[in-house]
């Protein structure tokens, strides 16, 4: 097993990005129980507009580390507005319609924040300039050995920096205060005084924040953004959402930890351990074929995409409060 | 016969039985005309445009029964169509040399469909509404990646290159792939489809009629309107959300046989999760629950993005010297402003039936 | 049963006839400014149809192959061709086939409603193989300048040609150069899992293995993956000396980069998907040192008076424009063979056309396949994909040679030599 150190490497960084994405799903179904379908799209633009203000300032000569910070500067506002937009126009007046219309619409404001960005960067995969050098690092323990890159680095710095920074403001702040009144009944919270539909709009504006700074980190960590990048990637983060425990924000990032740790050992073991020719020996009529064709794999690297559904299939039937969810999710 | 007109009738109409048998006939008339009127202006591309659309009215209405009857919001529903196609194509290709006729393949897809329908149904439909559609989505997801996966280790789908050279229809000795002459009289394959298309169209409107003011259409919609208190009223809840995830997956495993004979060739491509959400469109657009409606939603969706290709560009050249919008963002564009305007505005759909709008309204609070 | 929800029923259906009637009405009015008329004394003319993803997917490439068609019709024009002693004069009509199997067979009857005499296209593999069935059944010839997937032509239909090699005489191709030239002992592959990239890695994973070639594993991924972490990990493991890639430079290019993160030395090896400059706006340094084919000859070594008048009317070529060039030209080849515009007539004549192209010679085989397609190698260096070597009927030779005037290669090859079967050799001797 020498490679385990760095497919845990590879996971734990894909991890952290579906993590930060997950809280922003998880901060709205929490307040709203929303699927917000939209906000692997707010992913998407963050990268975008980042992509655009490093692609401007990447010849200007100024330090690259201050470029990736104005990339944030910038992609971060960006982010917040559409999400904010998009709650005050798509979801706000469909509070109290019945669940399935807020779902469709989130639906669609997807499909028109997709093709709006085809329309301002293009269809093609458009690819960051390379300004800060990618150093790699070698981890060595007695059996093992991986490398890891100063991006994958930062990537898991960043990370854990903003999930303790949203735990303190939660638990820390009165909007946090007013935000977890919100999710646990609004209308009382209403006649608490707490301007409900301004906690909700806030929730959708931190959440589409951390979404921006996920959205740099993928395409800082890839090199690549493309008008579609957010769907799947939102996907999954939901997928981890739900595996965490739906509204809990502690679950959500042990939910994209995990997520991204099972989709790299997924693609990285589950090639060899369903290789049907290791059954050579019980079976012996494999023997041809497996000599015909080096790759008689059952679940190869190609059913990567698989894992997080059935992730997501197997937590709902199975405890569809999550791993770290208190309340045991109403069936409707 | 005549208390099947009743419901199916406008009240002003159900006046006047003479106005509307010649309504019928005449519309009969001028659909029964129009493939050789489009065929002898050059137009024959119309003919299988209009029978895609007919093929999209059928996917709606299939999904218009989970979505518009049940009420249970499906996002993976082109799995069910893919299935139909798939089982279709193994079964008349030269894939696995196997060329069985038409009318025992397509019931056969059509259960196999249904198999799918009840196996992603039974474990889920516990779910609340919004979990209920993500998981959809994800085995819509895993049905498209299995087709294209399960080339190996043993070949069952080809995998992405797809299933090749796929009998046509035959049926009474008439094969649908061809054209039929009698004299000079010619009958392109084309139009034969359409017209075989109408027929079935015909056949699944009544059965969806039929199914809406049935025991079941009724209890489907006690189930979608409140379903603690359709239980309460002895209801099995479950079985009939079953049943609603059967006949739907039924439905889109039937379309899909059409399809691969049709088209002849079928790839996994072709059944993307962009599919699910523009035949989702269409049931918004036309109204959920409303048959009527949604076979219109269907059409409008279908047939504007082709006049598109052929307005906007061309346009957009004339105005502004070069394309901004291409027709194809633009269609994307329309079905997302249509489903976000639809649930703002018109909740209930351009035609919406009656209950659903009651349903629908916005509670004042 | 009074049902509120039933009512207009009748008005949308008399709605719905009259908007279908109606389309087809409107259509009239809209295509009608299409038809360019031409002012000519006794001419005939005739529109050659091409169709490709003008919009959507690769909208560059799409536009490249068009203006490779309008390129040969417009020298055509100008050559005023004589056909049963009437003028001809040859109009393009370009369809947008979105890339999408679906509007690709609509787009097919489109062009046939229009009586194009021949089409030009189309791009992918996923939607000539339907389209072709379209054209089959009224006997227009269809060649495609870039679908590579051998079921095109496999079906036994008789109007279907390409001027592009094929997946399995492409994939021999690279895997003679990794096995005679790069001399690896151990190759990993892995393919996106779409029609071209899985079929070009099996060819190329069938040739390696016939070479002796020790094949370390086979990954697969998607057309749309950026993270190729995991499997690269795996591939690390097992040390090998090429990796190679069947995909598109979207994919190709990221996998690079991770691949030369995690510490891979290997030597990276792409088919025509990966083989664009983009490779290194996308891997920057990491794709230096690549090694990637493409079908025919590289658009470099196509020949010098194609290359400036395309330059001339269109800028540089993308990719698969001196393809398609090449197959307008074998069409009218073709109608002059037969002296008819008649495709019922001339179709059949495409299997005897035989002409030095911008491509080297074309000749069809039976199946409508180029007979003899040539394959070049290039490298990357500081940016710049260089061709290095060509391979054609298994045999590599080095650019330098074979790069000389397009003409040259009129010394052919035996036709039916068995691809890749003497470049095996040299592979085989060092290993046992």
């Amino acid at each position: 097993m020498d490679t385990f150190l760095q497919q845990l490497v590879n996971g734990l960084t894909l991890g952290c990005v579906y993590a930060v994405v997950a809280l922003g799903y998880t901060m709205v179904y929490g307040i709203v129980q929303l699927i917000n379908f939209a906000h692997g799209e707010v992913v998407m633009i963050g990268a975008m507009v980042a992509f655009s203000v490093i692609t401007a300032l990447a010849g200007s000569g100024m330090p690259p580390l201050a470029i990736v910070l104005l990339s944030l500067l910038a992609a971060i506002p960006a982010c917040m507005l559409v999400g904010y937009t998009v709650e005050r126009i798509a979801y706000r007046p469909l509070r109290n319609a019945p669940r399935l219309a807020p779902l469709i619409t989130a639906i669609g404001v997807s499909i028109i924040l997709q093709h709006v960005a085809l329309l301002i960067w293009g269809r093609n995969y458009i690819a960051f300039p390379q300004i800060v050098r990618t150093e790699s690092y070698v981890l060595t323990t007695s059996v093992n050995s991986a490398t890891i890159t100063n991006i994958q680095i930062a990537i898991i710095v960043l990370s854990v920096v903003m999930m303790a920074g949203l735990i303190a403001l939660i638990y820390k702040t009165r909007i946090g205060i007013a935000m977890r009144a919100t999710s646990q009944n609004a209308a009382v919270a209403g006649l608490m005084g707490i301007n409900v539909n301004s906690v909700i709009s806030f929730t959708f504006i931190i959440g589409a924040g951390l979404g921006a700074v996920a959205g740099v980190m993928v395409g800082s960590y890839y090199g690549i953004a493309y008008y579609q990048m957010g769907f799947l990637l939102g996907l999954k983060a939901f997928s981890a959402a739900v595996l965490g425990g739906i509204g809990n924000l502690g679950g959500a990032v042990l939910g994209g930890l995990l997520i991204g740790v099972i989709e790299a050992f997924g693609a990285g073991y589950m090639g060899d351990v369903t290789n049907v020719c290791t059954l050579n020996q019980f079976l012996p009529g494999f023997a041809a074929m497996c000599d015909a064709n080096s790759n008689a794999s059952l679940l190869g690297s190609n059913y990567k995409e698989v894992y997080a559904f059935v992730v997501l299939i197997l937590v709902l039937r199975f405890r569809p409060s999550g791993l770290l969810g208190e309340r045991v999710s109403d069936r409707a | 016969m005549t208390h099947y007109i009743d419901h199916i009738l406008p009240a002003p109409l159900r006046k006047h039985p003479a106005v509307f048998w010649v309504g019928v006939v005449l519309i009969a008339a001028a659909l029964a005309v129009m493939p050789f009127v489009l065929v002898s202006h050059s137009m024959t591309s119309w003919v299988r445009i209009t029978n895609f659309a007919i093929l999209f009215v059928f996917l709606s209405l299939g999904l218009n029964i989970v979505v518009g009857f049940a009420g249970l919001l499906d996002l993976g529903y082109i799995a069910f169509y893919a299935v139909g196609a798939y089982v279709y194509a193994l079964l008349a290709s030269p894939h696995f040399g196997l060329h069985l006729p038409f009318w025992v393949i397509l019931p056969i897809g059509a259960a196999v469909a249904c198999l799918f329908g009840v196996l992603l149904g039974a474990p889920t439909l516990k779910l609340r509404g919004d979990y209920l559609a993500i998981v959809t989505l994800g085995f819509g997801e895993i049905v498209r990646i299995f087709m294209n996966n399960l080339s190996e280790p043993i070949n069952i789908t080809n995998g992405p290159k797809g299933i090749a050279t796929i009998d046509s229809i035959k049926l009474f000795g008439l094969d649908f792939g061809t054209t039929t002459r009698i004299g000079d009289f010619a009958m392109p394959g084309l139009i034969k489809y359409y017209y075989l298309l109408m027929f079935m169209l015909i056949i699944i409107i009544i059965i969806n009629l039929r199914l809406q003011n049935s025991r079941i259409g009724r209890a489907w919609e006690a189930i979608r309107e409140d379903e603690l208190a359709a239980r309460a009223m002895g209801i099995n809840t479950i079985n009939l959300k079953l049943l609603a995830f059967a006949m739907g997956a039924s439905f889109g495993g039937l379309a899909g046989g059409v399809f691969a004979a049709i088209q002849g060739f079928i790839s996994p491509e072709s059944f993307t999760l962009t599919e699910s959400v523009m035949i989702l469109a269409m049931v918004v657009l036309g109204g959920m629950g409303n048959i009527w409606g949604v076979v219109v939603g269907a059409l409008l969706l279908s047939f504007v993005p082709e006049l598109l290709r052929y307005t906007v560009e061309p346009a957009q050249k004339a105005l502004f010297g070069r394309q901004i919008i291409e027709a194809e963002v633009l269609r994307m564009l329309i079905f997302g402003f249509a489903m976000v305007a639809m649930m703002l505005f018109r909740p209930a759909g351009l035609l919406p039936s009656a209950v659903r709008k009651r349903e629908l309204a916005r509670k004042a609070d | 049963m009074n049902h509120p929800k039933t009512s207009y029923t009748l008005a949308f259906a008399a709605l719905l006839a009259v908007g279908l009637v109606g389309c087809g009405k409107e259509e009239v009015k809209v295509e009608a400014p299409k038809v360019v008329v031409l002012v000519a004394e006794p001419s005939v003319t005739v529109k050659i149809g091409h169709a490709g993803p003008l919009t959507v997917k690769t909208p560059h490439l799409g536009k490249d192959d068009e203006n490779g068609v309008a390129l040969a019709i417009a020298q055509a024009n100008d050559k005023k061709i004589k056909i049963g002693g009437k003028l001809v004069k040859f109009e393009m009509m370009s369809e947008d086939d979105q890339g999408d199997p679906k509007i690709g067979s609509t787009v097919a009857q489109k062009l046939i409603d229009a009586k194009v005499i021949a089409v030009i296209g189309h791009l992918n593999s996923g939607v000539a193989i339907p389209a072709s069935e379209a054209y089959e059944k009224v006997g227009i010839p269809m060649i495609s300048g870039s679908a590579t997937n051998p079921t095109l032509t496999d079906r036994g239909l008789k109007n279907t040609f390409r001027t592009v090699a094929r997946d399995d005489q492409q994939g021999p191709a690279i895997a003679t150069y990794i096995a005679s030239e790069i001399k690896a002992k151990k190759v990993s592959l892995i393919d996106d899992k779409t029609a071209y990239g899985e079929g070009l890695a099996n060819e190329v994973e069938k040739t390696l293995k016939s070479a002796r070639v020790n094949i370390v594993g086979r990954e697969r991924t998607t057309d749309t993956e950026t993270d190729f972490k995991s499997i690269l990990t795996k591939i690390k493991a097992k040390n090998p000396d090429v990796i190679f890639h069947g995909g598109m430079d979207q994919t190709a290019g990221p996998m690079m980069k991770q691949a030369r993160e995690l510490g891979i030395k290997s030597i990276f090896v792409f088919g025509d998907g990966a083989c664009t400059e983009e490779m290194f706006v996308k891997a920057q340094d990491a794709a230096n040192g690549l090694v990637c084919s493409q079908a025919g000859l590289p658009s470099q070594a196509a020949s010098t008076e194609f290359l400036a008048s395309f330059k001339a009317k269109f800028g540089d070529v993308k990719q698969y424009a001196p393809y398609y060039y090449d197959a307008t030209n074998a069409v009218i080849e073709a109608i002059k063979k037969a002296d008819s515009v008649d495709p019922l007539k001339f179709g059949p004549e495409l299997f005897n056309v035989s002409f030095t192209g911008a491509t080297g010679k074309v000749e069809f085989d039976a199946k409508g396949d180029r007979k003899d397609a040539e394959v070049t190698i290039f490298k990357m260096a500081d940016g710049k994909l260089m061709p290095v070597s060509i391979v054609k009927a298994g045999v590599a030779t080095k650019f330098e040679m074979a790069a000389a005037p397009i003409a040259a290669p009129a010394v052919v090859a035996p036709v039916a030599a068995p691809p890749v079967a003497p470049a095996t050799k040299p592979a085989e001797a060092p290993k046992k």
